[in-house]
């Protein structure tokens, strides 16, 4: 019981997931550029695009690694 | 203005009027005594994971932001895009920090912020300042909520100057209040899905065709000025428009799930798993957000802004008009009627949410706390109806009377209040360790020193810091919610030392998960 508990309550490693959205998403440098364009896109833009689809299936990979 | 574009105003009055009568009609939705709090007010917590979808992206992604974030990307540029890493930050938060917050409240029948921090920190007058923080917040959020409804009437052609030309609004939101009244939180929960549908569409056509009638993305960008393309790289000791573009993504990602309306939308989810399962899934309205925000530079490529037929809108509406515009020219009528009407809808949405939070709030936080004590179930949901009425009745009123830059000021300071209810809420949802009155103290100093800081600036969002020679603007709600913590951490120790009360919580380590 107790250690179940904990797992429910606590921390768990799969939240360092989250960790890894937060730093990019919140990182400007990493992404403030035009090159390489994608179909006339610049980097800038299709990079935060795509970085919406990861964080997705990132937070999906932390449901399914957490579930009791 | 231009004549009235009948085929579209048609067009946009028929899905009006059916949403309209969807929110009369779902009243009788997974039906519930209509006459408990709980029923009218949280929709019963009976909402699985895919009407939570619909009802969360239906009520944080608003008429408004659809206005907005283009009319920003259309003015200022690249840094219009903090909205995608802003709405990519809040699921996290979601699914850790508010999950525990449904199971809490669901266990206690808490339906506010309030009565968490309440039940939490048994102390009224903390429990008020949050309340009354969330109230305020919310008032002007309503109220640019119509500024939606308002632009997209306007350029269908109809209405003018005076009351009369306001009229189209009054009724919009005579309806909305009417259905609201009867059907509680059920009401733009079942209208959510309608207007979702019809934004998507909108965005997806939007997306698809302009860029082929301008002549792709690579003439688009080229049109883009240079300035405008990038954030500015920073000067020396300066850590300039990144740390700005940074601060005003967190910041706006910490206080979205502090504002009334969606804690409502989170508590009536009927399962913690539901939550979880959304914080992966609700990511999909962020990248039509982003596809959106895109449309400002579509206008400038297709230079509506120069076009002698929306003149009279820009000098009406300002930036506001520039998704209006590029919709006007780029489609045929009867899609403009749709997509307008996804814009209208979009605001009713969020309205009505808004109107049963704060309603929710003073019944619960003020009314029982301090007039009556002892409600019977009925009379608590008779006076959170009556109050959501006087609720959007007041923001009816300030937007028809007073200029619309207030409305969006007062938004904007809006969010430097509720970031300072984040301590007590937020990080009250993980420990007790903090004294109630401490907790009093920050969110005090944090208020005053946030709306000083946004005055100083004249209401511009981020502010100087400067530290050691170095400047680094930021986000003044980031600012000063730092300075609300740090205080409340110092004062929590003395505070304890001179107190002999003991600290009662209502709530147990085991009610914040399954």
């Amino acid at each position: 019981m107790k250690n179940a508990e904990r797992k429910r309550g606590g921390w768990s490693w799969w939240y360092l997931l989250f960790v890894v959205q937060f730093l990019v998403a919140l990182w400007p440098p990493l992404y403030n550029k035009a090159e390489p364009y994608f179909y006339g896109i610049p980097f800038f833009y299709w990079f935060q695009l795509l970085w919406v689809l990861v964080c997705a299936v990132l937070t999906a990979a932390v449901y399914w690694g957490t579930k009791e | 203005m231009a004549e009235v574009n009948w085929v579209a105003l048609t067009v946009f009055v028929l899905l009006f009027a059916f949403v309209s009568w969807l929110g009369f009609a779902a009243a009788r939705w997974r039906k519930g005594d209509l006459d408990q709090l709980h029923e009218w007010g949280l929709g019963g917590r009976r909402f699985g994971t895919l009407i939570t979808w619909f009802l969360v992206g239906g009520d944080l992604y608003t008429a408004y932001t659809f206005i907005a974030v283009p009319a920003l990307a259309f003015g200022a540029g690249a840094i219009a895009f903090f909205a995608v890493p802003y709405t990519v930050v809040i699921y996290p938060l979601l699914f850790l920090v508010f999950r525990r917050i449904w199971y809490v409240c669901n266990k206690h029948n808490y339906i506010t912020a309030g009565d968490f921090v309440r039940g939490r920190f048994d102390n009224r007058w903390l429990a008020l300042a949050v309340t009354v923080t969330g109230i305020v917040a919310t008032m002007p959020y309503i109220a640019l909520q119509l500024v939606g409804i308002q632009v997209v009437v306007g350029a269908l052609g109809v209405g003018g100057e005076g009351l009369l030309g306001d009229l189209p609004l009054i009724i919009a939101f005579l309806v909305l209040a009417a259905f609201t009244y009867s059907s509680g939180l059920r009401a733009p929960a079942s209208i959510a899905i309608v207007k979702d549908v019809l934004i998507y569409i909108t965005a997806l056509a939007a997306i698809i065709i302009i860029p082929m009638q301008i002549g792709g993305f690579g003439k688009i960008f080229a049109a883009v000025p240079p300035q405008k393309l990038l954030l500015a790289v920073p000067g020396p000791n300066s850590t300039g428009a990144y740390s700005a573009y940074a601060t005003l993504a967190l910041g706006s990602a910490l206080a979205l799930f502090l504002y009334p309306h969606s804690l409502t939308a989170v508590l009536s989810a009927s399962s913690g798993a539901a939550i979880k399962r959304n914080a992966a899934l609700l990511p999909g309205y962020t990248f039509m957000l982003g596809l959106l925000a895109l449309l400002g530079f579509f206008v400038i490529a297709s230079g509506v802004h120069d076009m002698p037929a929306f003149h009279a809108g820009f000098a009406r509406f300002g930036n506001n008009f520039a998704v209006p515009a590029l919709l006007l020219q780029s489609f045929p009528s009867w899609f403009v009627g749709v997509a307008f009407a996804a814009i209208g809808i979009g605001a009713l949405v969020p309205a009505a949410i808004m109107s049963i939070a704060a309603a929710n709030l003073y019944t619960r936080n003020i009314h029982r706390e301090f007039i009556n004590k002892n409600p019977t179930g009925k009379q608590e949901a008779q006076m959170a109806k009556l109050v959501s009425l006087v609720v959007k009745v007041g923001a009816l009123v300030f937007i028809l009377f007073v200029p619309t830059k207030y409305a969006i000021q007062l938004q904007l300071l809006g969010g430097i209040w509720i970031i300072q209810t984040l301590p007590a809420v937020m990080i009250g949802a993980y420990t007790r360790w903090f004294n109630a009155w401490a907790l009093l103290v920050g969110w005090a100093v944090g208020t005053i020193a946030g709306t000083w800081m946004a005055i100083a600036t004249n209401l511009a969002t981020s502010y100087p810091l400067e530290l050691g020679g170095h400047t680094f603007p930021g986000y003044t709600a980031v600012y000063t919610v730092i300075l609300n913590l740090g205080l409340a951490i110092v004062l929590t120790p003395l505070f304890n030392a001179l107190s002999r009360q003991p600290q009662r919580d209502a709530t147990l380590p085991a009610d914040y998960h399954a």
